[in-house]
């Protein structure tokens, strides 16, 4: 099966990035280096491709009672232009996916979901709609960049001069903007990086004219191409969860640290039974970050306590702006206190590391 | 990409420069570049003995970690510390400042068996 191109693929190739195999797709994993692109998305600004992600619209009158059926948090608490970050569960509380839920009105709402889950998704979404709301798949309708650092409000400010980028706060979102002169783009304050920044969505047939215009108006400002490398010591610094490592169907909302976006109170969804009982009986693991000394554990390299392992990495990096190995993993719940010390068994060798405060990374004020 | 004529290399992508019965060892360009940016790396204690094809160093990536091998048998009498917070040496100057380990050879005839600069690139 040959892999899945972006629209912004030949931008690749001639930029000379490194293309790997990334859940079917074929994306650029760095383009100057992970470090390089990293410091420039922290200290000034970053270009992502996330084409890849998937887009599934659900419409009709029912659409918001089909949103609260599928999803963990509260879509009823979300206005016009707002979006919320959400899991998706099994009957298990398994997460099924995690997603961000962008509502444009009261019968239309848009949820980006993660690239390896596409198919899987638009499935379960179809499976589970019991008040027959409308779901339309739109993967293939745009093309969706991520502009993150100190300087992404400033260019998407100048690409889209209607709108007034400042008043777009946190998870909210200009529908229907003007962007590089391309109508009907969606410009959304939101991101996987720490960074202030922007998610923005465009037709897919527009991806030329954006990328030329992105870049033509980053350039003064130092933008860099970020590839999934970079991505993901940045979102690995804000302990932000990657599915398929972190999150999983066989992970529960509340082990991974996401009650935050679990609303039992909102009323029945799939999995809340499953999700309740288990916070009834005590959550019996969680989702930490560590900090390891000397060498940088890998996903599934086991910890321990003492002699005994309790737990697996889910994933581990080099910090490059924490300046220290960090690793996130489940442990039991009585030793996922701050300051706990634990060992990871790194390809046979034993690595001290400790529970740590999350995010590792905080932006200077 | 260029590689020096005054050294030998493994298909496991080391290079070797033999000076007198002490082999100085590193990583190639190539493996460097395929690595990415090195953030640790790991070196054998001085003193200890190595057989040929053995692992005696790891080079650990943002991305991978990868195992050093001994292209030829010996005993570790150097290794370069001025790799300790600065392991972008191995990805700016491979052939060079980022040497990893210096071993006494039991035996310089082993060396000549490598590939030269033309074989290894050609093997690319």
């Amino acid at each position: 099966m040959s892999l899945r191109r972006t629209p912004f693929h030949a931008f690749h190739k001639e930029a000379g990035a490194r293309l790997v195999d990334f859940g079917g797709w074929e994306m650029p994993v760095q383009y100057t280096g992970i470090l390089e692109e990293h410091h420039g998305c922290r200290a000034r600004v970053g270009l992502f491709d996330v084409s890849h992600m998937g887009e599934v619209r659900i419409l009709g009158p029912r659409a918001l009672a089909a949103v609260q059926h599928l999803v963990t948090n509260d879509a009823a608490k979300l206005v016009d232009g707002q979006a919320m970050y959400t899991a998706m569960c099994n009957e298990r509380g398994g997460i099924v996916d995690d997603l961000i839920v962008y509502r444009f009105g009261a019968e239309d709402y848009l949820i980006c979901v993660n690239a390896a889950n596409r198919d899987k998704d638009l499935a379960w979404m179809r499976a589970h709609n019991p008040h027959g709301a409308e779901i339309r798949n739109e993967s293939e309708v745009w093309a969706q960049v991520a502009i993150q650092g100190r300087h992404a409000a400033a260019i998407v400010q100048q690409l889209a001069p209607a709108v007034d980028v400042a008043a777009i706060a946190t998870y909210h979102f200009a529908p229907d903007a003007v962007f590089a002169g391309i109508e009907g783009c969606v410009l959304a304050r939101t991101g996987y990086t720490g960074e202030d920044g922007f998610e923005v969505f465009l037709p897919a047939g527009a991806a030329d004219v954006a990328w030329h215009a992105i870049h033509a108006a980053g350039a003064p400002y130092g933008l860099v191409d970020v590839g999934l490398g970079a991505r993901d010591t940045l979102r690995l610094e804000m302990k932000y969860a990657l599915y398929g490592n972190d999150i999983t169907d066989d992970t529960t909302p509340l082990e991974a640290g996401l009650a935050w976006v679990t609303k039992l109170e909102k009323g029945d969804f799939v999995g809340r039974d499953a999700i309740v009982a288990q916070k009834q009986a005590g959550v019996p693991r969680r989702l930490v970050g560590l900090r390891v000394a000397e060498r940088i554990a890998r996903p599934h390299s086991p910890i321990l306590h003492g002699d005994v392992v309790v737990g697996e990495v889910t994933s581990g990096t080099r910090g490059p702006s924490v300046e220290a190995n960090i690793a996130l993993g489940y442990v039991p719940t009585a030793l996922a206190a701050v300051g706990t010390a634990l060992r990871i068994d790194i390809r046979g060798k034993m690595a001290e590391a400790i529970v740590a405060k999350t995010p590792f990374y905080t932006r200077p004020t | 990409m260029s590689y020096p004529n005054d050294r030998r290399y493994a298909s496991s992508h080391e290079w070797v420069k033999l000076e007198g019965d002490v082999a100085t060892i590193g990583i190639t360009q190539h493996a460097q570049d395929q690595l990415g940016d090195v953030v640790h790396v790991e070196l054998p204690a001085v003193g200890k003995a190595v057989a040929a094809g053995e692992g005696m160093a790891e080079v650990e990536s943002v991305k991978a970690v990868s195992d050093i091998y001994a292209p030829v048998a010996g005993v570790v009498v150097e290794v370069n510390g001025a790799l300790d917070g600065n392991e972008g040496m191995i990805n700016s100057d491979p052939h060079g400042a980022g040497w990893m380990v210096r071993l006494r050879v039991a035996d310089p005839g082993a060396v000549a068996g490598l590939l030269d600069a033309a074989a290894y690139a050609a093997s690319l």
